[in-house]
């Protein structure tokens, strides 16, 4: 059998899938950051329990009113859209003539409340999400089985990652979100309502969130803290992009996702630092990250 | 630059706030204090529902001894070893504590205990499992109440090999309780002539276990031993149904609690073997004392419930038989009773610390199997309290006096 640095191709093989998959979540999760960052200059540390609310949002649609997965898959980023366009105007909006540093902490105390509200009702132990019946079973792929549902995920993080950078990069309305960043002013004298597009920006970044925790809801348990770790990570991921940078946080998450798989099978105990060592050199060499403006 | 500097202030500030323990002591008082994982990870397993049971158990004896009010005191130690041991020492200093119970979480345990043996509370470590409790760790005045790392590892392991699960291969949490409990299974698979095949360190709290098992499956072991806890527990071993390792693999949880396999569901985790030192089926006195904690908190009680509830009573009898709190001779009368009630029979605190009572290898039952809410565990085996926790080792220093 073929080997490189004396771990067989198939393994291998079999980890990168596995960390693209990763990516997959990654990418997904950066992207809701970038946005949020790139178009309002926010650092939303409420991402993570975002997306626990997301998965929260699908399980309980399930559990109270007999909502299926695919149903879930709109239902739930949309009632999680509606509260982040609840939080901005109510709360967010305050903060934008700050210094990042409060909307960071506004955002932190945010993740902070969300999180022990669903552990005050819910408890900490979480709960089951049922894999979708036309996504059991899985694919010998030779070198690996690999679920269906995973395979799902890569499929469907691509596609909203595409569709997300071409709104905002290639069409009008993404013009417009951009314009508001860099002169909000000018851009409300041409009659264009701002504060609408800010309060959307979050509400459409808070969205992605809970997308994807309800694409993580069946492979992981749904517990209120299940984005708290994961948010880490995934910031160390944007700013190897470049803050605010669409396509890189797309590029950087799959990638770090496929780089993270490659540890875990050389030196595991490594696989939750290695993310972090990268983001190290990458600040030393380009400060403003792999696809960011100087 | 003022601003930036009290917002990373204010931030701090945030971060540092927490459980903050209320009560006053006084003469007339005998002040129980309990801390524990109270918003994290682990509250479940023991949490706001020990906080309960200990309730029960103070009501069950009539709310005071020697006729002195039973007072509870409780804080969260938001799984930080600082936080819990300061806590500890605070009440021991300003609220006259005379018991302290210690949730879940070594790591804050065995700060608390040194606490507590300098300042000569009796200690009793219930929701903690490494064994170093009662050996490197141990104090003259801990004694570690409802299970421990060699007590899982005698009973889960050793009824799997002699099932025929010879090689094994494990997913360890990579801290000091993961650790603990792979060299403890380790040992007694040699030691039951099975093998160890290796095993892979996966970081805590880790998202995504698949590449772990992938590797377990790779190395052609019939055992997958899962020496982790919690959410990681239930995270790997969902996984491991996902990639369809179940099938080519036997799972076996060196750690689970009854919330870990409700919250997993049967068909997840049907078949798998574990050890508890308590189930809220086992007979009639289990189920009365389990049917009183559902009604308060919507759920069976975890071998850790039913343990701070013995541990309570256990205490306070000591304190009525031997007619005072002093500490030295209430723990002369800890190692001298015998224990007997819903959680252990015949129980006995040894010189090491270690109460040594029954333990129950357990399998989870099939969704078939499985009749009525709750139902979900099948008694494989149970194991006297001399076996599960084996003899002396001689590392705890009070006890080789």
């Amino acid at each position: 059998m073929t080997t490189v640095f004396g771990v067989p191709l198939a393994v291998i093989l079999g980890q990168l899938m596995l960390g693209l998959v990763n990516g997959a979540f990654y990418a997904l999760l950066s992207l809701g950051l970038a946005v949020i960052f790139g178009l309002m200059g926010v650092v939303n540390f409420a991402h993570g329990a975002l997306y626990a609310l997301g998965a929260f949002a699908a399980l309980l649609g399930m559990k109270w009113l007999g909502l299926n997965y695919w149903v879930a898959l709109l239902a739930a980023p949309a009632a999680v859209a509606v509260l982040g366009l609840a939080a901005e105007r109510a709360l967010l909006r305050h903060v934008y003539k700050l210094p990042p540093l409060y909307g960071l902490l506004l955002t932190f105390g945010l993740a902070l409340v969300i999180e022990g509200t669903l552990f005050q009702l819910f408890g900490s132990s979480g709960d089951s999400y049922p894999v979708p019946e036309a996504l059991r079973g899985a694919w010998n792929l030779g070198f690996m089985i690999l679920p269906i549902y995973r395979g799902w995920v890569i499929l469907a993080s691509i596609v909203v990652c595409t569709g997300v950078w071409f709104v905002i990069e290639r069409t009008r309305l993404g013009a417009t979100l951009r314009a508001a960043r860099e002169n909000g002013a000018l851009l409300q004298s041409f009659g264009v309502n701002v504060p609408l597009l800010f309060a959307a920006t979050y509400g459409g970044g808070a969205a992605l969130a809970a997308l994807a925790g309800v694409l993580a809801a069946p492979v992981i348990l749904v517990t209120p803290h299940m984005g708290s770790s994961l948010v880490i990570v995934v910031f160390a991921v944007v700013v190897i992009g470049g803050m605010g940078s669409i396509l890189g946080a797309i590029v950087s998450g799959l990638g770090l996702g496929l780089i993270e798989g490659f540890t875990k099978v050389v030196y595991p105990e490594a696989s939750n630092v290695i993310v972090f060592v990268i983001m190290a050199v990458v600040l030393i060499l380009r400060p403003a990250g792999l696809f960011g403006k100087e | 630059m003022n601003r930036t500097h009290s917002a990373l202030l204010s931030f701090m500030g945030i971060a540092a706030l927490g459980g903050c323990g209320s009560a006053l002591g006084a003469a007339n008082e005998v002040v129980i204090g309990d801390i524990d994982d109270l918003s994290g990870n682990y509250a479940d397993v023991q949490g706001q529902g020990g906080i309960e049971a200990i309730k029960m158990a103070i009501a069950d004896f009539g709310g005071t001894v020697l006729g002195r009010k039973i007072v509870l005191l409780t804080a969260d130690h938001q799984n930080k070893p600082d936080v819990g041991a300061s806590k500890a020492r605070e009440w021991a200093d300003q609220n006259g504590l005379n018991m302290l119970i210690g949730g879940s979480n070594t790591g804050v345990s065995i700060a608390m205990a040194k606490v507590a043996g300098a300042k000569k509370v009796p200690f009793f470590a219930v929701g903690a499992g490494g064994s170093s409790l009662t050996n490197e760790d141990c104090t003259p005045y801990t004694i570690h109440y409802s299970y421990d790392t060699t007590s899982l590892a005698n009973g889960t392991a050793s009824t799997i090999v002699k099932a025929g699960g010879k090689t094994w291969y494990y997913i360890t949490a990579d801290y000091a309780f993961g650790t603990q409990l792979q060299n403890a299974a380790s040992k007694v698979v040699e030691a039951s002539g099975g093998k160890n095949l290796g095993a892979v360190r996966a970081p805590l709290g880790a998202s995504d276990f698949s590449s772990f098992l992938l590797q377990a499956q790779g190395s052609g072991a019939q055992v997958l031993g899962l020496a982790n806890a919690g959410e990681d527990f239930s995270n790997s071993l969902k996984a491991a149904n996902e990639f369809g390792l179940t099938k080519s693999m036997k799972p076996a949880a060196l750690l689970a609690f009854i919330n870990n396999i409700h919250s997993l569901g049967l068909k997840s985790a049907q078949g798998l073997y574990l050890t508890t030192s308590f189930y809220w089926d086992l007979n009639d006195e289990t189920r009365a004392f389990s049917k009183r904690f559902f009604e308060k908190m919507k759920a069976e009680p975890t071998m850790d419930h039913a343990g701070v509830y013995s541990a309570t009573l256990t205490y306070l009898k000591a304190v009525k038989a031997a007619g005072t709190t002093d500490p030295e001779k209430v723990m002369a009368e800890l190692h001298r009773a015998k224990i007997n009630d819903m959680f252990a029979k015949g129980g006995y605190v040894r010189a090491d610390g270690v109460m040594v009572h029954d333990m129950y290898v357990m399998q989870v039952k099939s969704p078939q199997e499985s009749k009525y809410p709750w139902d979900y565990y099948k008694l494989v085996k149970q194991m006297k309290g001399e076996e599960a926790f084996g003899p002396i080792t001689g590392l705890c220093p009070s006890a080789r006096r």
